[in-house]
């Protein structure tokens, strides 16, 4: 089941004013394949995430757009309704697999719930699917595992223990939000690896929520660029990373080691994220962006097609595209 | 409501053993749900390896306010000729009566003395009276280890109706925040607003003098604190990823709050009921003190023993007697409170003491 979001917006009040943290965020995730949102901190990925499963925390709320799954508007669902999209097609997995089990019960027993909590099967069938579903994210000796405590596992067994959690309804589409980032690099290598298996197997959709380039370059699709709330760039993975477009993403890739020579300074945006109170009027990257000129700070640029799998949101390739 | 809280004293007594039944069966059914898991099964270990005195001591309390509950009429006491024993046989005793049957004597007398205080005749059972016996010949000693089962009532009675009242708001205010906040918020502080003794008083008036009164009014003006303290966690717990992470898998909030709020509460819960616990015992002997408090109560024997305190030559066993069971008790459960505390502190988790 295709994912389609078109012109998604969630607004905070802050000062008096209605900001939007997601701005006119529109994206199509098709059957199986996995898109990720990347960006800085700050650049409104996770509220994104969280707009679609209609979780924005209060204050927030989502203000306009429409977030459609195989057809269906979520956005118009009954509570009841939602709450069965949530998990059954739609499951989110967590950035700090250390806060995101419940401390105080086992392990076993939250998955156990989990599938509880959707289908009408005993609780022995459900504990049987659950050791079936530890033993398929790859936690070693799954039958004593099941008894123990978040606190007794490590972090990557934590991470795998969510995974499971969320694809116990064998859900339609998962949202990975930053899953590996709290975890050290070769564990980080092996749940990316689970990810795609488990995408292949069970013909999941991921949405992949991360800053880290690598991460996007293993497992995604197609990739879509967020700055300050707003897409930015959008495009093939293998496209973005060898010409990027947008100020903003080549910067970010400038800034990887990869990308220099041996003893040479890494490349650096200037500057931080500003504050949702000042963004500017126009390009929101304008007052970091080395290629800033006259239209940037007053009028946004629109986001449009760059070649066949590339569309970038620039005043600067804009212009040089009309004059070549 | 009224005929609960005007019980005629035989009723009281029964209804106040079913209490304690209740009382103790709570505390079984959770010490036996700690069992199985192993993260209470180990502060349970650690309680007991760092304070076993305190526990024994609360065992022995607990022991003797049990001898006290376990009431039934009529029994083989034949010796016995005078017409209020003969009445008292009709009514329901309990083993502790029954073993300090016979033990009246007409007044005073000191610990162990063998003759009574002011006019030295012969007592009925001369060197018995460990504690010696109050104004009316009963003994002291008697009277101080009936005190203990009172002393479990109010504690755990009171307990039992404010922790419940403290979770049930706390949790609700904390998760839902917005409007439910502002009412539990306001209710808390126009309780707290209030002289605590005072309102205590006119709910006792109100409600008229009994055990349960004293219990319901305790439990009514102790609520606050544990509320407070429930809210604070719930809202914090709110904001975890797990509670996020339930919530996106589609669990229901009555689901979440029992599955994952109220189980990440009860340490709290433990902690805050053994520390409530001893405020609670030690305000019904400031109750007693001004006239309302429960009968048979430490605070009643100690606040009846004032005028005593002040006579030459002085009779000091029963304010001595009733103080000194009420010291310990109230010492050992903090001592085992504290224990409670450092168990479930992660930074003092691995300490030895």
């Amino acid at each position: 089941m295709a994912l389609e979001v078109e012109g998604l917006t969630t607004e905070f009040p802050m000062s008096g004013r209605h900001v939007p943290i997601v701005d006119d965020v529109s994206f199509v995730l098709p059957e199986g394949r996995c898109l990720a949102l990347v960006g800085e901190s700050g650049s409104g990925k996770s509220m994104t995430a969280l707009s679609l499963l209609r979780l924005v925390p209060r204050p927030g709320r989502v203000t306009a757009g429409s977030v459609r799954l195989g057809g269906r508007e979520l956005r118009h669902l009954s509570v009841p309704e939602i709450r069965h999209v949530r998990g059954h097609k739609l499951a989110m997995i967590f950035q700090e697999p250390q806060t995101s089990l419940n401390p105080v019960v086992r392990v076993g027993e939250q998955v156990t719930e989990a599938i509880l909590l959707h289908e009408r099967i005993g609780r022995s069938a459900a504990r049987k699917r659950a050791l079936g579903l530890f033993e398929r994210v790859g936690i070693p000796e799954p039958g004593e595992r099941f008894d123990y405590y978040p606190h007794q596992l490590s972090g990557g067994l934590k991470q795998r223990v969510m995974i499971s959690m969320a694809l116990s309804m064998r859900p339609e589409v998962l949202i990975a939000d930053e899953p590996t980032t709290a975890l050290d690099v070769t564990i980080q290598a092996q749940i990316l690896g689970l990810l795609r298996d488990l995408q292949r197997e069970f013909g999941m959709s991921i949405l992949l929520i991360t800053h880290d380039l690598g991460v996007v370059n293993q497992l995604a699709d197609e990739v879509l660029v967020l700055y300050a709330g707003r897409v930015v760039e959008k495009a093939e993975t293998t496209q973005l990373l060898s010409q990027p477009l947008h100020p903003y993403t080549r910067g970010l890739l400038d800034s990887l080691p990869g990308r220099r020579r041996p003893g040479e300074r890494l490349y650096e945006i200037q500057g931080v994220v500003p504050s949702p109170l000042d963004w500017p009027r126009g390009c929101r990257f304008c007052t970091r962006c080395p290629e800033v000129f006259e239209p940037c700070a007053e009028q946004t640029p629109p986001l449009a097609a760059f070649g066949s799998e590339q569309s970038v949101a620039c005043h600067a390739r804009h212009r040089e595209r009309q004059g070549s | 409501m009224n005929a609960l809280f005007s019980a005629g004293p035989v009723r009281e007594a029964l209804i106040s053993d079913l209490i304690v039944g209740l009382v103790l069966a709570v505390g079984l059914g959770a010490g036996w749900a700690a069992r199985r898991n192993e993260i209470w099964r180990e502060a349970l270990v650690g309680v007991l390896r760092r304070r076993r005195y305190s526990v024994l001591v609360l065992g022995i309390y607990v022991f003797v306010a049990l001898l006290d509950s376990v009431l039934w009429v009529g029994g083989t006491d034949s010796s016995t000729s005078s017409v209020s024993d003969k009445v008292a046989l009709q009514e329901a005793r309990s083993p502790l009566d029954r073993a300090f049957a016979d033990s009246s004597e007409k007044s005073y007398s000191a610990p162990l003395s063998r003759v009574e205080f002011y006019d030295v005749s012969a007592l009925a059972r001369p060197g018995a009276h460990v504690f010696g016996t109050n104004v009316l010949g009963q003994d002291v000693l008697y009277l101080t280890l009936k005190g203990a089962r009172v002393a479990l009532l109010i504690g755990g009675l009171t307990s039992l109706i404010a922790i419940p009242l403290a979770l049930f708001f706390g949790i609700l205010a904390g998760y839902f925040g917005g409007r439910i906040d502002d009412v539990v918020f306001f209710v808390m502080s126009t309780l707290v607003s209030m002289p605590g003794i005072l309102l205590l008083i006119a709910l006792i008036m109100a409600l008229g003098q009994s055990t349960f009164s004293v219990c319901v009014a305790l439990g009514v003006t102790s609520w606050v604190g544990f509320c407070r303290l429930a809210r604070g966690e719930t809202m914090k717990l709110r904001e975890l990823d797990f509670v996020a992470a339930a919530r996106s898998l589609g669990v229901k909030d009555r689901v979440i709050l029992v599955r994952h709020i109220l189980p990440n509460l009860m340490h709290l819960v433990v902690i805050t009921f053994v520390l409530m616990f001893s405020g609670l015992v030690l305000s019904e002997a400031t109750l007693a003190w001004l006239g309302i408090g429960v009968n048979g109560s430490w605070g009643q024997m100690i606040a009846q023993a004032k005028d005593e305190l002040s006579r030459d030559p002085i009779v000091w066993w029963n304010v001595v007697a009733a103080g000194a069971a009420l010291f310990v008790l109230l010492l050992a459960i903090n001592r085992v409170g504290d224990a409670l505390r450092d168990v479930f502190d992660p930074r003092t988790r691995g300490e030895k003491l």
